[in-house]
């Protein structure tokens, strides 16, 4: 999420993720200006396949298994149906998307329905011949994550020797090729010192765009929460390193940043809302209003191979759950806030307070934000714990595990 | 236009610059909205009219002088209103990477 928004009178900007809509309010007629209602942006996650096995991993720690996984024509039907109701952008992630082998058809299907397609790739894999026929068949953007600057670092958080090398080669490929190249860099304890280098990595390379992702704690994060949070201290260097540097590269380098929310007062307007401005597709065609949403057990998501896309959107239990304000409570409900950051992020709240109606704990205005802030703070304190790398079987062991709420202060 | 940071490989807009859109930028009309969107990695851009008149027009061969010129004609206004406008706007962009030359 980015706080840009407006560069001149002529011409406004918004980041993909958390364009405001129209706000739907799950309308039953379906005739009325739906385009206008539709998101900008769709996740497509492919698979949860993946060769690396960061700890921080956004996907669920249930991990989708292949043979569950959407069939070619089934991808090729979403891609259509997103470009009819006014997507405007895929992006096409996983797990590894390049692990399918179909990844061209989805990609051409893209193409053909006008989307504008950003391919999210570890790049250890991706061949360059591969790669020429994905640009051909109408890719836009490539965006490769690096693990770390430090090639041994990196390959020890990714679980995947080598791989420094093989992205360098897909991102030099990238840049020949014409297209524009985005580094990501998943930003945490194990790395945060090296802030400043990926700038100079991504000036490098000629990358288009840089994105500082301080991780996110959900899911794989959460469970690693220990070996990953920094300090409160490295967290606002690492901002205001990002800061001087956006000044300093404008017109040169477009750098976004994902800051970590246990330190903050005010919530991040998660997903720009929910059900307002994105949709995430599960391997399996599960339909989500971000991808951490299965982590709250009340919802029931719909499935592509069960109903349209546009049908989903307007009318599923699941978009319509959080969107809007009704479903709010204190401090949430009477706050001037409320139409601006929505009460934060519904999977945190969930994760953390055991409802998700309740306020984002990120809040300062959450009962339970003093605890989380405590916790972080104790946590970055302490030595890193060892990463529990995402892969199946870690998967099968964390799911047996219980999470303890936290517990409100007085 | 703060005008104040001048980074190596900065674009600074001027009279003679002559912009163009990168490839990765698409300019596509957005039917379902009805408005034009500029799309880039990760951003979609709605520029107004006046933006999408400009852009049109930016094919590396014009200058922007000529640009102006030729809106300061097709709309009736001031010559120098118009390039103080189409600048303003083009220095933004090229800010934010949505311009070369």
């Amino acid at each position: 999420m980015t706080e840009e928004f407006k560069s001149n009178g002529h011409c406004e900007t918004v980041s993909v993720d958390d364009e405001p809509t129209a706000g739907v309010v799950g309308s039953k007629d379906m005739t009325a200006e739906l385009c206008a209602l539709a998101p900008i942006g769709m996740l497509a996650e492919l698979t949860h396949r993946c060769p690396l096995q960061c700890g921080y991993c956004s996907n669920p720690i249930e991990l989708e298994r292949v043979n569950n996984e959407l069939t070619t024509e089934e991808w090729c039907s979403v891609m259509r149906q997103a470009g009819e109701m006014g997507i405007l952008q895929v992006h096409l992630s996983g797990g590894e998307p390049t692990a399918r082998k179909d990844l061209e058809d989805i990609v051409s299907a893209a193409t053909e329905a006008g989307l504008y397609s950003n391919l999210i790739t570890a790049a250890v894999t991706l061949k360059r011949d591969r790669l020429e026929d994905l640009v051909k068949r109408g890719l836009d953007h490539v965006q490769i994550s690096f693990q770390d600057v430090d090639a041994e670092n990196a390959e020890r958080i990714g679980a995947y020797p080598g791989a420094t090398q093989k992205k360098l080669d897909v991102a030099r490929w990238v840049v020949e090729m014409g297209l524009p190249l985005t580094v990501n860099a998943p930003i945490h304890r194990q790395n945060i010192h090296n802030v400043g280098r990926y700038i100079d990595l991504a000036l490098k390379l000629g990358a288009q765009r840089l994105e500082i992702a301080h991780v996110q704690y959900y899911g794989w994060a959460f469970l690693n929460r220990a070996a990953l949070i920094p300090t409160y201290e490295q967290t606002i260097q690492s901002i205001d390193l990002v800061e001087n540097a956006r000044e300093r590269l404008k017109g040169v380098l477009t750098i976004d940043m994902v800051v970590p929310d246990y330190y903050a007062k005010r919530p991040k307007p998660c997903m720009g809302g929910w059900g307002k401005g994105f949709m995430n597709i599960t391997p399996a065609g599960k339909v989500l209003p971000c991808h951490a949403a299965e982590s709250i057990p009340e919802l029931h998501f719909d499935n592509v191979r069960d109903r349209t896309l546009l049908d989903i959107w307007m009318n599923s239990d699941a978009f319509n759950a959080f969107r809007g304000t009704d479903w709010m409570k204190e401090p949430c409900r009477s706050c001037a806030f409320k139409e601006i950051d929505f009460g934060g992020c519904r999977c945190q709240a969930m994760a953390m307070t055991a409802d998700p109606r309740n306020t984002d704990p990120a809040c300062a205005l959450s009962p339970y934000h003093g605890e989380m802030v405590a916790l972080a703070k104790t946590e970055a304190a302490k030595p890193a714990t060892a990463f529990v790398y995402r892969n199946p079987r870690n998967a099968a062991d964390a799911m047996k595990t219980e999470q303890e709420p936290l517990v409100p202060a007085e | 236009m703060t005008g104040a940071t001048t980074s190596p490989g900065r674009l600074i807009v001027a009279g003679e610059t002559r912009p163009k859109l990168p490839p990765y930028l698409k300019l596509r009309h957005d039917a379902g909205r009805g408005r034009w969107v500029l799309l880039a990695p990760e951003r979609v851009l709605t520029p107004d009219q006046t933006a999408v008149a400009v852009l049109q027009l930016c094919d590396g061969k014009r200058t922007v002088e000529e640009i102006a010129a030729k809106l300061a004609e097709e709309y009736s206004a001031p010559v120098d209103v118009i390039t103080a406008d189409v600048l303003d706007l083009l220095q933004g962009l090229a800010d934010k990477g949505y311009v070369k030359a």
